[in-house]
């Protein structure tokens, strides 16, 4: 049993990733980050790794498009207005089926927006973001505990599928400090070889990295075969949590902090006689929509709570397809609700 | 008479060429500078370890013609996509290509900081003055008074700037261990410009550090000139305006 160590949800990120077997780090300091970046640059060198503070958003991803072409695992960290500037090189990288790893620690928005938690970088997370067909496989930790093994799989679903993956976590998480018991250190050996790296062409034809494909059919077939790797990740991927759905009466769905939040809404509602369950969207792409259809058959309302205007709503809305209401309850600007708060809510749609 | 020696190839398409035929327009530099630095990593003898990181632009299939494994870069981002590769792996001869626009304009940031930090990469800029593959607009090198087609009465540096100096810029930094311009337009600047690439990318099979090459090119077709008038066009006006010869050799 690994031993428990109270650490920031930034640092558990940060240690993870080195003991998943990242390599090389890239980023540039934007606040509620900062520790992932000063983390890297502190242990990632005893590691025999590189970490190197770029001079941009914009050169840090694309300094991890080079390391994972090269073969490398690689990450990057950021939060909501450099991840922006990140989407650029998360096209390319999704374009080029690179696997690299991108810590969103997200702040309010939009613009400078300020440091405190939110969760409206949801669309840009999960629908986009960057320009053309393309998906992330997007993870939304809710404890320091689940941030740190969230990262770990990160690199690993990231190599499996050639997709670039992102932790969507928030400020609240990355801030926080919390017992976590830490991956193991894992040997490379398990992981899925990469014949297609830049390693130099010795003994072999030379491999070919790149986004660029000037004839439409062939472009168009490339991408067929992309979303074909989606699929599979829809049919293999989803993950998510249930909190005393069995009876439940009205269905609560928050994911990251606002999960955490929630989970305690419900068991508030329990005591006082309310049969409230919570569905905690794990991985916010692929998107849990067939329990959350399946939970929607049976209660009276599918609550949404989110710290934004209703991003992930859209995505309950479509898992529910009608079968039951679907309100929605939101905070902005870094504001976080309080579990009271949110219980009115609930008791208002029983 | 008689002759009784033996026949000797002089001239041949470099090993770390592929049979893949360039896309440049008849006239045009790219094909020649293409080809020295083939040459160049022939003659080094590291072909099996490179990574060429193509640019947009003319020479956007460049990943395809080198013998040697390829990456391509966002416009602008070569400099930092040669780092993180030559990060992850500095085994590896790492050589970014770019163009005017891609290095001096939107890849500013990018160039500058990897020459800063002295990245052990090779860097060939292609100076041509003007932006090739979108269809002749105003490049931050287009000389005062140059038409392009976004700039049709002339670069006026009142409103457009001045014509960017690379190479002068990057020699101000510290770290880079070698930085020259040279030109291709009469062939005993070929050879002088085959001799720079060689030694910029020696440096960084030695690891000496960070080297650019800025080559004076022409675009015919962008400058609406004839090859013959494009590289005279080099020798009496852009000469004067970006002179050629090292600027910095740490060696």
């Amino acid at each position: 049993m690994a031993e428990r160590q109270l650490m920031t949800g930034n640092e558990a990120m940060a240690e993870a990733a080195i003991r998943a077997g990242c390599r090389t780090y890239f980023g540039y300091p934007i606040t509620p980050q900062n520790e992932i970046l000063e983390y890297m640059a502190t242990h990632l060198p005893k590691v025999g790794g590189a970490f190197l503070q770029a001079e941009s958003e914009v050169a840090a991803i694309n300094m991890c498009y080079g390391a994972a072409a090269a073969g490398v695992r690689t990450m990057t960290s950021s939060s909501s207005p450099g991840v922006s500037l990140k989407m650029e090189g998360i096209s390319y990288l999704a374009g080029a089926d690179l696997p690299c790893v991108i810590l969103n620690v997200a702040r309010g928005g939009p613009g400078l927006g300020n440091i405190a938690p939110a969760q409206g970088d949801y669309f840009q997370a999960t629908k986009g973001g960057g320009h053309g067909d393309y998906r992330l496989i997007v993870l939304g930790p809710s404890t320091v505990q689940e941030a740190a093994e969230l990262a770990a799989l990160a690199f690993d679903l990231s190599d499996q599928y050639r997709v670039p993956t992102m932790l969507l976590a928030d400020g609240m998480l990355g801030q926080m400090m919390e017992p976590v018991s830490l991956p193991e250190p894992r040997a490379g050996a398990d992981r899925p070889a990469k014949p297609w790296a830049l390693t130099g062409a010795k003994g072999r034809n030379p491999n070919y990295v790149a986004s660029f494909a000037l004839e439409p059919t062939v472009l168009r077939d490339l991408n067929l075969k992309r979303h074909a790797r989606y699929k599979e990740i829809e049919a293999r991927e989803v993950r998510w949590e249930e909190v005393a759905t069995e009876d439940a009466e009205i269905l609560v769905v928050a994911y990251g902090t606002m999960g955490r939040i929630a989970k305690t809404v419900v068991r508030q509602a329990r005591n006082q006689g309310v049969k409230a369950g919570l569905l905690r969207p794990i991985t916010l792409w692929p998107f849990p929509y067939a329990p959350i259809r399946a939970l929607a058959e049976r209660v009276t309302a599918v609550l949404t709570v989110e710290l934004s205007a209703g991003q992930m709503w859209e995505d309950v809305r479509l898992a529910v397809e009608g079968r039951t209401p679907t309100p929605f309850y939101g905070e902005m600007g870094g504001v976080v609700p309080t579990p009271s708060e949110i219980l009115e809510e609930v008791l208002r749609h029983v | 008479m008689s002759s009784t020696g033996t026949m000797t190839k002089v001239f041949a398409r470099p090993k770390s060429l592929t049979d893949k035929q360039f896309t440049y327009c008849p006239g045009c530099d790219h094909g020649l500078i293409t080809r020295i630095l083939a040459g160049a990593i022939d003659k080094l003898g590291v072909q099996e370890r490179t990574v060429f990181v193509a640019p947009v632009g003319c020479a956007v299939f460049a990943y395809e013609w080198f013998r040697c494994d390829g990456v391509q870069a966002s416009h602008g981002r070569a400099a930092a996509v040669a780092t993180g590769i030559k990060r992850a792996n500095p085994d590896l001869i790492v050589i970014s290509y770019q163009g005017d626009g891609d290095l001096a304009a939107i890849g500013t940031a990018e160039t500058i900081h990897a020459a800063n930090r002295g990245e052990p990469i090779t860097v060939i800029f292609v100076n041509n003055q003007i932006y090739g593959m979108t269809g002749g607009q105003m490049a931050p090198t287009t000389l005062a008074g140059q038409r392009a087609t976004s700039c049709p009465e002339g670069r006026d540096v009142r409103t457009m700037g001045h014509p960017l100096p690379v190479a002068e810029m990057i020699a101000t930094l510290g770290a880079p261990a070698y930085v020259t311009r040279q030109s291709l337009h009469d062939p005993k600047h070929i050879v002088q410009a085959t001799k720079a690439v060689e030694k910029a990318l020696r440096y960084q099979v030695e690891g000496t550090g960070y080297s650019l090459v800025e080559i004076l090119a022409t675009c015919p077709t962008g400058w609406k000139m004839s090859p013959t008038a494009a590289h005279k066009h080099v020798a009496d006006v852009v000469m004067g305006a970006f002179p050629v010869g090292d600027l910095i050799d740490r060696g």
